[in-house]
């Protein structure tokens, strides 16, 4: 099973043809299954074109008509992002993935107030993230795939290097990964941790997660309550910024504290309380995991 | 990560002076004190002659929040008054809560007209991260510091969350005034301020904006006695007048660099110089150096897509800091191969004629291919197997060479015995 994706999983790239894109389509593309899923791209200056083999189209409405897609991911250029994630919500897909980082914060409070206000069901990964693997069934972004190993725990992180990280020591150890799930490093974005969480319970192909946040907000907190009142499976969680000071942005737009809120020992502390395995060393993410599984 | 980046769009946030904010809130029609700024002492003096009047406020312009406390605004009530002040505050080295204890050096002024204060209030907007809107606070506490009424007493202040599609309306403005006791015949004026104060927040992409204080006075206006703008850098590429405001006497020297190189560079106050790619990694491995009792000299991300002058920049950038004793480098290779960056390490370490102990830790793509680089260079580079080795390392390394140097000391005084 895995979560959000998988090996049937049939993707349009928006931005196909610009550099990130072309890149990142290629080595996708060359991952797993990734030649059936990756089967159209948008541009609407290059419809009836095609990169590589894969159609283009015009938009991703007639992308989905004519090969079925159901899940988009973005590489558009900050300035017109956010109209592409409507684009593909509009065409009512299952899942949009939004690499793209630098997506002003008023552009993404707009997309996603009429994501709630018209009840759309498309789900929205990122923006500004590595995007989500299925080891060994497809992998969607710009995570390196030879790091990972088809298994049974679930990952979820802000940030894409430390889950790369915590998906390397796995795989060093034997362990697995059903999906892994960046779900960006923004203050505004789609899914949360809370809602990964949720999905990685469902999942019969998951026995174990490791959750991975940083300094600011409130989500890992919130993640957490739901953990210890609803997760029939182990988790492991680790915090990024002990020592980040405070009313400075370290690298993602979302990683500040501010107000005292949002340090990573209150988040570590509440973590604890409802019945998370913390890890203060980045280095024992997966051992730690290890260590807890039967 | 890295999608199409936009150069200098990576920095903290960008910040602006008082009087700059000002000018902004009378283009939205949020009403201020009149005023003209002043970058020299007869500059202010002609200030206050074309404000005329009898009292006149001079204030320092500096970045930093707590002028007030730190002795950087002050009321003449003579030109020769206006003269005397400013002549101490400009050039004066300002400390506040907010600069930290080196103080910020003043370079700016703003001459005001002086304001009949009845009430003091508070006003601010910023983005919720937890309801994704615009939220308005509004407190009676004003020209207090906000953070700490929002953690001692957070009732003492209002919020609105406002609703992106229908804006702040008329009856949520007018609530709010009349919430922070505002009196009964100034709620629409102030009503009708909060919703020009939302309206350019919105237009200018701003993250942050606060008034504090924002005042009723005697005459029953009210005002916007203070200014704070912060704005979204990810939104400045369509702000170039926005941009143009930017003060980089007012930035860290070595962010100013940094951004130059589209590096995601902030100074701290420790002696272990890092460079990692990815924001998350960057943290974490500030944390696994702490946790092995170092500390970190800076944060610094040199992203996804990190060139051979890239880490040449980012080396130099660290090691222009005098603190630092020892450079740790963490690299996770994804898209980017460890070649690569080993090769850029190997050439930033000869370019720099790099004195400290580098220790490297690499992992991922092309890993053998970067760690028989770093072997085959000659250099002095210790290797790492993992990030909490890579720590351990780094901290040994400081502490054998202030173990060297005391033993040099010893030696030196038993030859003198001698």
């Amino acid at each position: 099973m895995s979560i959000l994706i998988n090996k049937d999983t049939r993707v349009v790239t928006q931005g196909i043809t610009g550099k990130t894109g072309m890149f990142h389509t290629q080595t996708s593309r060359a991952y797993a299954n990734g030649k059936a899923c990756y089967v159209a791209g948008v541009n609407p200056k290059k419809a009836g074109e095609d990169f590589e083999g894969i159609p283009i189209f015009g938009s991703v409405k007639d992308a989905k008509a004519k090969t079925g897609v159901n899940v988009s991911v973005i590489y558009v250029p900050p300035p017109f992002a956010a109209a592409a994630i409507w684009e593909a919500i509009e065409a009512d897909l299952d899942l949009v993935i939004c690499i793209t980082e630098g997506i002003p914060v008023r552009d993404m409070v707009e997309v996603r107030d009429r994501m709630r206000r018209e009840n759309r069901r498309t789900k929205l990964v990122g923006p500004n993230c590595p995007g989500v693997i299925t080891p060994g069934e497809i992998k969607i972004g710009i995570m390196p795939g030879h790091i990972h190993k088809k298994g049974r725990v679930g990952v979820v992180s802000r940030s894409g290097t430390l889950t790369y990280e915590a998906v390397g020591q796995l795989t060093e150890l034997g362990i697995g990964q059903s999906s892994a799930v960046g779900i960006g490093g923004d203050p505004v974005n789609g899914l949360k941790h809370i809602d990964v969480m949720q999905l990685f319970n469902e999942d019969k192909e998951t026995d174990a997660v490791i959750m991975i946040g940083e300094i600011g907000g409130s989500d890992e907190e919130d993640a957490a309550r739901w953990v210890k009142k609803n997760m029939k499976k182990p988790v492991v969680g680790f915090i990024a910024g002990i020592t980040a000071p405070p009313g400075k942005r370290m690298g993602h737009a979302g990683a500040i504290i501010s107000g005292g809120k949002g340090t990573a020992q209150e988040k570590l502390a509440v973590m604890e309380e409802c019945g998370i395995k913390v890890t203060r060393n980045p280095a024992e993410m997966g051992r730690t995991l290890k260590s807890i599984l039967k | 990560m890295p999608a199409e980046r936009f150069p200098a769009d990576d920095r903290t946030t960008m910040k602006i002076h008082e009087y700059q904010g000002k000018e902004i809130f009378r283009k939205y029609g949020v009403p201020t004190p009149r005023g003209y700024p002043a970058m020299s002492v007869d500059e202010a003096v002609e200030a206050a002659r074309k404000l005329g009047g009898k009292v006149w406020v001079v204030k320092a312009q500096i970045h930093a929040g707590g002028r007030g406390k730190g002795g950087g605004v002050k009321v003449a009530r003579s030109l020769d008054e206006v003269r005397d002040l400013s002549k101490k505050i400009l050039g004066m080295q300002l400390k506040t809560h907010q600069t930290g204890p080196q103080g910020q050096k003043v370079r700016r002024l703003l001459v005001e007209e002086g304001a009949d204060i009845k009430k003091e209030l508070y006003v601010g907007m910023l983005v919720d991260r937890g309801t994704q809107k615009v939220v308005l606070m509004a407190s009676a506490a004003g020209g207090m510091d906000i953070e700490e009424v929002a953690a001692k007493t957070p009732e003492k202040i209002h919020k609105v969350f406002i609703d992106p599609a229908s804006g702040l309306t008329s009856a949520e403005a007018a609530d709010a005034a009349a919430k922070i006791g505002i009196p009964s015949w100034s709620v629409q004026q102030c009503a009708s301020l909060l919703k020009a104060l939302y309206k350019c927040f919105l237009e200018t992409d701003a993250s942050l904006v606060e008034i504090n204080p924002l005042i009723v006075t005697n005459q029953e206006k009210v005002i916007a006695l203070d200014s704070k703008m912060n704005f979204d850098d990810n939104a400045l590429f369509r702000h170039p007048d926005l941009v143009a405001l930017r003060d980089l006497d007012e930035e860290d020297p070595l962010e100013v660099e940094a951004s130059k190189y589209d590096l995601n560079y902030i100074s701290l106050d420790g002696n272990i110089g890092c460079m990692v790619n990815g924001a998350g990694l960057a943290m974490a491995t500030m944390d696994t150096v702490k946790l092995f009792g170092g500390s970190p000299a800076n944060f610094l991300d040199v992203g996804g897509g990190a060139t051979a002058e890239k880490v040449t920049a980012a080396f130099k950038i660290m090691l222009s800091n005098p603190k630092v004793k020892a450079i740790l480098v963490n690299i996770f290779g994804g898209i980017m191969k460890c070649d690569t960056i080993a090769s850029g390490v190997v050439a930033a370490a000869r370019e720099t004629k790099i004195s400290v102990p580098l220790v490297v830790r690499m992992k991922g793509t092309n890993e053998d291919l970067g760690k028989k680089i770093l072997k085959d260079s000659g250099l002095p580079i210790i290797s790492a197997d993992n990030m909490g080795d890579a720590g351990k390392k780094v901290v040994a390394a400081i502490k054998k060479k202030a173990v060297k140097k005391k033993k040099v000391v010893v030696k030196r005084k038993v030859k003198k015995k001698k």
